[in-house]
Parts: C-alpha cells; sequence; structure tokens
C-alpha cells in the first residue's frame, strides 16, 4: 500500500473516529433527534435508550459495577474540573487539603491553581525518573485535612502508567476520595474502577476514537458514596450532576468507540506495542545519545516520548511536520522558554527537556508508517546535529557543564 | 505554528553552516544562549584584518527553526560589511526580514548579541595585533 502523506501521530492529542463509529451515531441526527429527558413520548424513550446503552458501554469498559455512576460531560477537561471542584465545594467542611502529582495534564493543574486561591491547600507530589508517583511519597503529604487525592492514571506526555490501584488503597484506607484523570488510559489500557479503588475517574470520547465534544465522569455510588457540587446546574440531569442537554449523537458514539475499545484492545495494544518497539529500536539503534523518557514498562502500549541530545524539539517537528504529525515537549513559544515541565519533572537536565519529541500510535497506524517516521526522524536529527554548536562541542570533548553560558 | 516562508527557506537550505578555527588569523567567534533555555548560537567571522572587511561567516545552532533562520540570515548580512558596519546590524532588521512572530524576537535578539559577540571577541583578539596596528599605521 502506497505510503499516504502527512501521517498522524500525534493521538495522545485526539483520535480519528472509528468509520463504524461514525455509522451508529449518523441516525441520531435527523431521524431519532429526541431529546432523552422527554419522558412523555417515543422519541424520548428513543434517545434515553440510546444513552443508557452508551452509558452501559462505558460503564463496562471501565469495570463500573453500575451505569448511573457514569456522568457525561463535554470532555475530559470538563469531567476533571466538575470532580476537583465538585469534591472541594462539597467536602469543605471536612477539610481543605488536596493532593496532586506535578505532571498532571493542564486541566488538573489548572483546577488545582484556581482552588489554592479560594483557599484550599494543594501538595504536588514529585514523580520518579520514571514518571511514577511513589505511593509511600503520597501517604507522607496526606493530612487530617486531606479530601481529595487526584493522579492521572497515565501521562499524556511519557505514557507512564501509575500503580492506581496501590493509590486506590491508600485512599481508602485513609477515608479519602480518590479521583484519576484516566483520559490518556481509557480503551488503551485495562482500567477497573473496583480493582483499582477509583472513587472518580475523567475520561474524554475523542482519545478512544469516538467523536470530539462529549466526555465522561465516572462518581462512585457505593463503597464509599461520593457527592459532588454540580458546577452547571439546570434540568437537573445526569443525576443532578451536569445539567444540560445530553448530546445524544456524540453520546452515542462515545458508546460505540467503548465497545469497540472493550473487544480490540487486547489485540491492539500487543500490535501497538509492537510498532512503538519497532519505531524505538529504529530510532535509538541509529542515533546516539537519544533517551527514551518515562518508565520503560509501565507504559502506553501506543506511546513514545524520545529526548535527542544537542537539538531542540521544535526543529526536529519542524523538519518533520509537512510528512508528519508530532508533538514535542518543547515549547520555544514564550518568553520563559520553559521546556516541558514533565520531562523536567523527571529530573533530566533541561536541554534533554527541550529535545524531547512524542511519538503517538493508533488503531490505523501500520508498519510503513512506522519504518518511514523512524528514518525520517533520524536524518531530521542527523542533519541539525550538524549543525548544532552543543553537538560539535560534545565531540570535542568539552563537557557542556563546564561552559558559563551567558543565559539573557 | 506557521512558519514564514523566509524561514523555511533557511531552516531547509541554512547558508554558511560550519566553523573556523577560533586561532586563525582574523577570526572572532561570539557564543550565546544557553542549552537550558533551548537557544545556543555560535558565529564567526573571518575578518581582512588589512581591510577591516568581513570576507565570510559561518555560524551552528541549537534551537527553534527561528533561531536557525536568525543566525542563518546574520551570517549572510555579516559578508562583505565592514566591521563598523556589522555592528549596525539591529535585531529589529532580522525580525522584518523574516516576519518572525513576536513569540520569537528572542530569537532575533539572540541573533544580534551573537554577532556582537563576535565582533567583540574580533576586536579583543586582533585589532591590537601587530596586523591590526599596521593597519592603522597606514
Amino acid at each position: 500500500m502506497a505510503l499516504k502523506l502527512p501521517i498522524f501521530m500525534d493521538s495522545q492529542s485526539t483520535t480519528p473516529v472509528d468509520p463504524r463509529v461514525l455509522e451508529a451515531m449518523i441516525p441520531y441526527f435527523t431521524q431519532k433527534f429526541g431529546h432523552p429527558a422527554s419522558r412523555n413520548h417515543p422519541f424520548g424513550w428513543e434517545a434515553e435508550a440510546a444513552v443508557d446503552r452508551a452509558r452501559g458501554a462505558i460503564a463496562g469498559l471501565i469495570g463500573a459495577r453500575d451505569p448511573k455512576e457514569l456522568v457525561f460531560t463535554s470532555g475530559g477537561t470538563e469531567s476533571i474540573n466538575l470532580a476537583l471542584k465538585g469534591v472541594a465545594e462539597m467536602y469543605r467542611e471536612k477539610g481543605n487539603h488536596i493532593v496532586t502529582s506535578v505532571i498532571e495534564q493542564r486541566a488538573g493543574l489548572d483546577v488545582c491553581k484556581r482552588l489554592e486561591r479560594q483557599g484550599f491547600e494543594v501538595t504536588y507530589v514529585p514523580v520518579g525518573a520514571d514518571g511514577l508517583v511513589d505511593p509511600e511519597a503520597l501517604r507522607a503529604a496526606l493530612t487530617e485535612k486531606t479530601i481529595l487525592v487526584s493522579v492521572m492514571l497515565a501521562n499524556n506526555e511519557i505514557g507512564t502508567v501509575q500503580d492506581a490501584a496501590a493509590i486506590g488503597k491508600l485512599a481508602k484506607e485513609k477515608g479519602i476520595v480518590f479521583h484519576t484523570d484516566a483520559t490518556q488510559a481509557v480503551g488503551k489500557v485495562p482500567v477497573d474502577v473496583e480493582a483499582m479503588g477509583i472513587d472518580l475517574l475523567s475520561c474524554t470520547s475523542h482519545m478512544l476514537y469516538g467523536p470530539k465534544g462529549v466526555g465522561a465522569l465516572y462518581v462512585r455510588r457505593k463503597n464509599p458514596r461520593v457527592r459532588l457540587a454540580p458546577m452547571i446546574d439546570g434540568g437537573g440531569h445526569e443525576r443532578g450532576m451536569r445539567s444540560g442537554t445530553v448530546p445524544v449523537p456524540l453520546t452515542v458514539g462515545f458508546g460505540a468507540a467503548a465497545e469497540i475499545c472493550r473487544e480490540v484492545m487486547p489485540e491492539e495494544s500487543r500490535r501497538l506495542a509492537g510498532l512503538r518497539d519497532r519505531l524505538q529500536d529504529a530510532i535509538l539503534s541509529k542515533v546516539d545519545e537519544a533517551y527514551l523518557n518515562g518508565h520503560p514498562d509501565r507504559r502506553l502500549p501506543h506511546n513514545l516520548n524520545i529526548s535527542f541530545a544537542y537539538v531542540e524539539g521544535e526543529s526536529v517537528l519542524m523538519g518533520l511536520n509537512k510528512e508528519v504529525a508530532l508533538s514535542s515537549g518543547s515549547a520555544c513559544t514564550s518568553a520563559t522558554l520553559e521546556p516541558s515541565y514533565v520531562i523536567s519533572a523527571l529530573g533530566v537536565d533541561s536541554e534533554l527537556a527541550h529535545s524531547s519529541i512524542r511519538f503517538g500510535l493508533h488503531r490505523f497506524s501500520t508498519e510503513e508508517e512506522v519504518d518511514f517516521v523512524g528514518r525520517r526522524t533520524v536524518d531530521v536529527v542527523t542533519r541539525l546535529r550538524e549543525m548544532s554548536p552543543l553537538y560539535e562541542l560534545a565531540k570535542e570533548g568539552v563537557d557542556l557543564k563546564t561552559i558559563k553560558w551567558k543565559a539573557e | 505554528m506557521a512558519y514564514s516562508d523566509k524561514v523555511v527557506d533557511h531552516y531547509n537550505n541554512p547558508r554558511n553552516v560550519g566553523s573556523f578555527t577560533k586561532e586563525t588569523p582574523g577570526v572572532g567567534t561570539g557564543l550565546v544562549g544557553a542549552p537550558e533555555c533551548g537557544d545556543v548560537m555560535k558565529l564567526q567571522i573571518k575578518v581582512n584584518v588589512e581591510t577591516g572587511v568581513i570576507e565570510d561567516a559561518k555560524f551552528k545552532t541549537f534551537g527553534c527553526g527561528s533561531a536557525i533562520a536568525s543566525s542563518s540570515l546574520a551570517t549572510e548580512w555579516l559578508k562583505g560589511r565592514t566591521v563598523d558596519e556589522a555592528a549596525k546590524i539591529k535585531n529589529t532588521d532580522i525580525v522584518n526580514e523574516l516576519k518572525l512572530p513576536p513569540v520569537k524576537i528572542h530569537c532575533s535578539v539572540l541573533a544580534e548579541d551573537a554577532i556582537k559577540a563576535a565582533l567583540a571577541d574580533y576586536k579583543d583578539k586582533w585589532s591590537n595585533s601587530e596586523a591590526g596596528a599596521e593597519r592603522g599605521a597606514s
């Protein structure tokens, strides 16, 4: 099969809708267009049944006992907002302390910053060089005032998968609510809210080959029953936790996507991990001083993050972006020139944090694409190193750390 | 971010990539920026110590595409100018030529710093040398 360019390898940002998902959605735009809260006629019943079927599919994918434990939202960001702010408001009398990690996705960190301005105290626990949160470090951060532990299940840059079960066990032991941002994990690796002791779980449809614009928050109903203050008031939809008309076509798509993921996950994750390893080998065998970021084993099967010493990430992307869609941890777009906070949190040198490239495989990635991207990446990095003063100095045997840099 | 055509051109076909031996008579070297900031430029000029004209210039840059383009453009502009004329190159000239967006202006600032550092190094090393003194006498 001929290679079609550009190649999409940025699946941590979004995924294409699976054609089977789109097909399931279509009737719900023009024919089955009822409002799921219309209780008095067949249009409403039909819509409600479709939404409940989707709820059941997502519940099945994450091991929830009762589909009613799922609240539909507009996506991962809203789910995270509802979880964190909802708990903060509801449990305020019990305490004002939240424990989270330094590598949470932007939404989690930004909500925490806002809560801090509102008088909450937030502890950001560090991660190890492999990106793992040490449950004992979490334990040490807990106080009598702690009402919530929020740690992401899988990281969006390095793909490291946390030991959620250990964190859930700890939270249960202390009677603290445990939220996990599982945006990157659901549909990709096995998730079981019961086995992992998860009380709140955020996820989104468009990361698992469903449409953009819909997500879900799992809210545990038993052992313990978690209560949330709603962020949006209105008709009391979604058990009063999220008012607003449920977008039926999107929700149906989300459900269909979840069903497919559940069915294909074992085979798909094996296949993608194989392609991922192939890409990793193709690059690391040809480029010296290229380093894998994140945990070598406990990571998402489709995720690969590599730092290339002596070249800057954005310049690597520029050499590839006509042919391959990728992402870099380096955001050389602000006066502060801050590299990825996730890569920096791993304790790597900041110049390596400026050099990280993230590859994201997906359901439709092929071996041909992987081989092409591997080759092109090696070419671009090699070319950029030929014009890198740092590479030249390093090859001359100069230790870059001994140079007194004139930073602006 | 979309890059201007000129930035893309310099990135794809960088002018004057390379290095001079620092000890070569008339060579001035500027090394500016810092790895932890994501930008390092090495810019070198080779000046005819008799005439004060920059006969050649080379660069190597660690940084984003705009940083590479800024330093590549700087080497083009430096060639053929006298040391005094070279000192007049401003970062805003680079911004205008490459149509750099506001978030990339620091790349042009770094290029100007690199030019100044190379000129200062040249003056430091060679203006007071025998050759420089002869030129002053003639």
